[in-house]
């Protein structure tokens, strides 16, 4: 035994350093990139709007703002028959308000838009708005019992009975449009008018539009749309379809998003 | 021990009162519970004993299929379609919930949190 003490801790942090250093390394080679992979990475960023899905269906909806500015209580009437088929309460109380589909004036619908000298008549216009169905749903990704998901058609749903009631997906949904029942809500749903193919819901969850799914698997239209008849004011259908009318709009219009650059892929276009 | 006769039917008389309800009703396990079937239907989705032991595990599954993969393909029995649904499936036969669910539940005690939400249609909530 003639090594000195010395050569020992040489050698012993070498081996050291080696065993740490070399399966990080190797994985890096292997893989052929960085490996820590950023939180803001896989939520996309500016570039991220061409990330959307681009096979299967993707249901979309446009609100034509023209339409709704020319015809005054369209919206109104869209907003009852989605909460008479949906048995949404009326509080009478805007702290408790359960809102699957409201109005808003067009800085609080697009408040990265630019506010300065804008058109007049966006001065009076408010806004229709309700939940995105974005391709990357931030709500989905806070909700903690999988009580929100995304389903293949691109709806984001909701399964009432998972819901405990935590509220992350409020305060991840970019858009707010996501209400809590503060209070058993059964006592505040018109008994002469509600829905009796579907359920209300209980004290505790969380509650947003749900792109009329039941509806949709009828092969009916979305009760907003249908409310809309032959004006136009809103379509709906497949954005992966090319040849689908929806697309035809979208084509055929300028369209703005809500809160574009979050990189949430919003499912809503809207004609100003 | 001190007093003696003083406690020992004492108690006595305590422990005859505290297991009287339990073999008062010895041997007797109550009156059954006869939920009400539903008039001119004579077949369910599955068989009686199935059902009965396993509606709830049915319900559970029917409700991921339809909300979750969106297969809403109803249910055939006998030419006649049922939807994957409480409400607007099986409410549609056993649409007397207190003659028919409620039956069961308040004999053995549980108490399913459904009716939190969903409702007898052709009643009211």
């Amino acid at each position: 035994m003639d090594k000195k003490r010395r050569q020992f801790l040489k050698i012993a942090g070498l081996s050291t350093i080696a065993g740490l250093g070399a399966p990080a390394a190797l994985n890096m080679l292997l893989k052929g990139e960085p490996s820590p992979v950023s939180f803001a990475s896989s939520g996309g960023g500016a570039g991220a709007s061409q990330g959307a899905a681009p096979t299967g269906v993707r249901l979309g909806m446009v609100v034509d703002q023209r339409v709704f500015d020319a015809n005054k209580g369209l919206a109104e009437k869209c907003i009852t028959a989605c909460h008479t088929t949906h048995n949404v309460p009326d509080f009478g109380n805007p702290k408790d308000e359960i809102k699957w589909i409201f109005q808003v004036p067009y800085e609080k619908a697009f408040p990265g838009k630019s506010h300065n000298l804008r058109n007049e008549k966006l001065h009076d216009s408010r806004f229709l708005v309700f939940c995105n169905h974005c391709d990357n749903p931030p709500c989905v990704r806070a909700c903690p019992t999988k009580a929100t998901f995304k389903r293949k058609d691109g709806i984001v749903a909701m399964d009432y009975h998972r819901c405990i009631g935590c509220r992350f997906c409020m305060a991840a949904c970019p858009y707010g449009m996501r209400s809590f029942n503060w209070r058993d809500p059964r006592p505040f749903i018109n008994k002469e008018t509600f829905n009796k193919e579907f359920p209300t819901r209980m004290r505790g969850v969380v509650e947003k539009c749900n792109f009329c799914v039941e509806r949709v698997a009828k092969g009916l239209q979305p009760a907003c749309v249908e409310e809309c008849g032959g004006t136009g004011a809103m379509v709906f259908g497949d954005l992966n379809d090319p040849h689908s009318e929806i697309r035809k709009v979208l084509a055929e219009n300028f369209t703005i998003q809500r809160k574009p650059s979050l990189g949430t892929l919003p499912s809503l276009f809207y004609i100003v | 021990m001190y007093d003696a006769k003083y406690i020992i039917p004492g108690l006595i008389v305590f422990v005859a009162l505290m297991t009287f309800p339990i073999w008062k009703n010895m041997g007797n396990a109550g009156p059954v519970p006869k939920p009400e079937k539903p008039v001119g239907v004579t077949k369910c989705i599955d068989s009686v004993k199935y059902m009965r032991t396993s509606h709830m595990k049915v319900l559970d599954d029917w409700r991921d299929e339809v909300l979750r993969e969106g297969d809403r393909v109803p249910i055939e029995v006998n030419g006649v379609k049922y939807d994957k649904s409480l409400m607007n499936g099986c409410l549609k036969c056993h649409a007397d919930k207190k003659k028919f669910c409620d039956e069961c539940h308040v004999y053995t005690s549980v108490k399913p949190y459904c009716w939190d939400c969903h409702f007898v249609p052709k009643e009211t909530f």
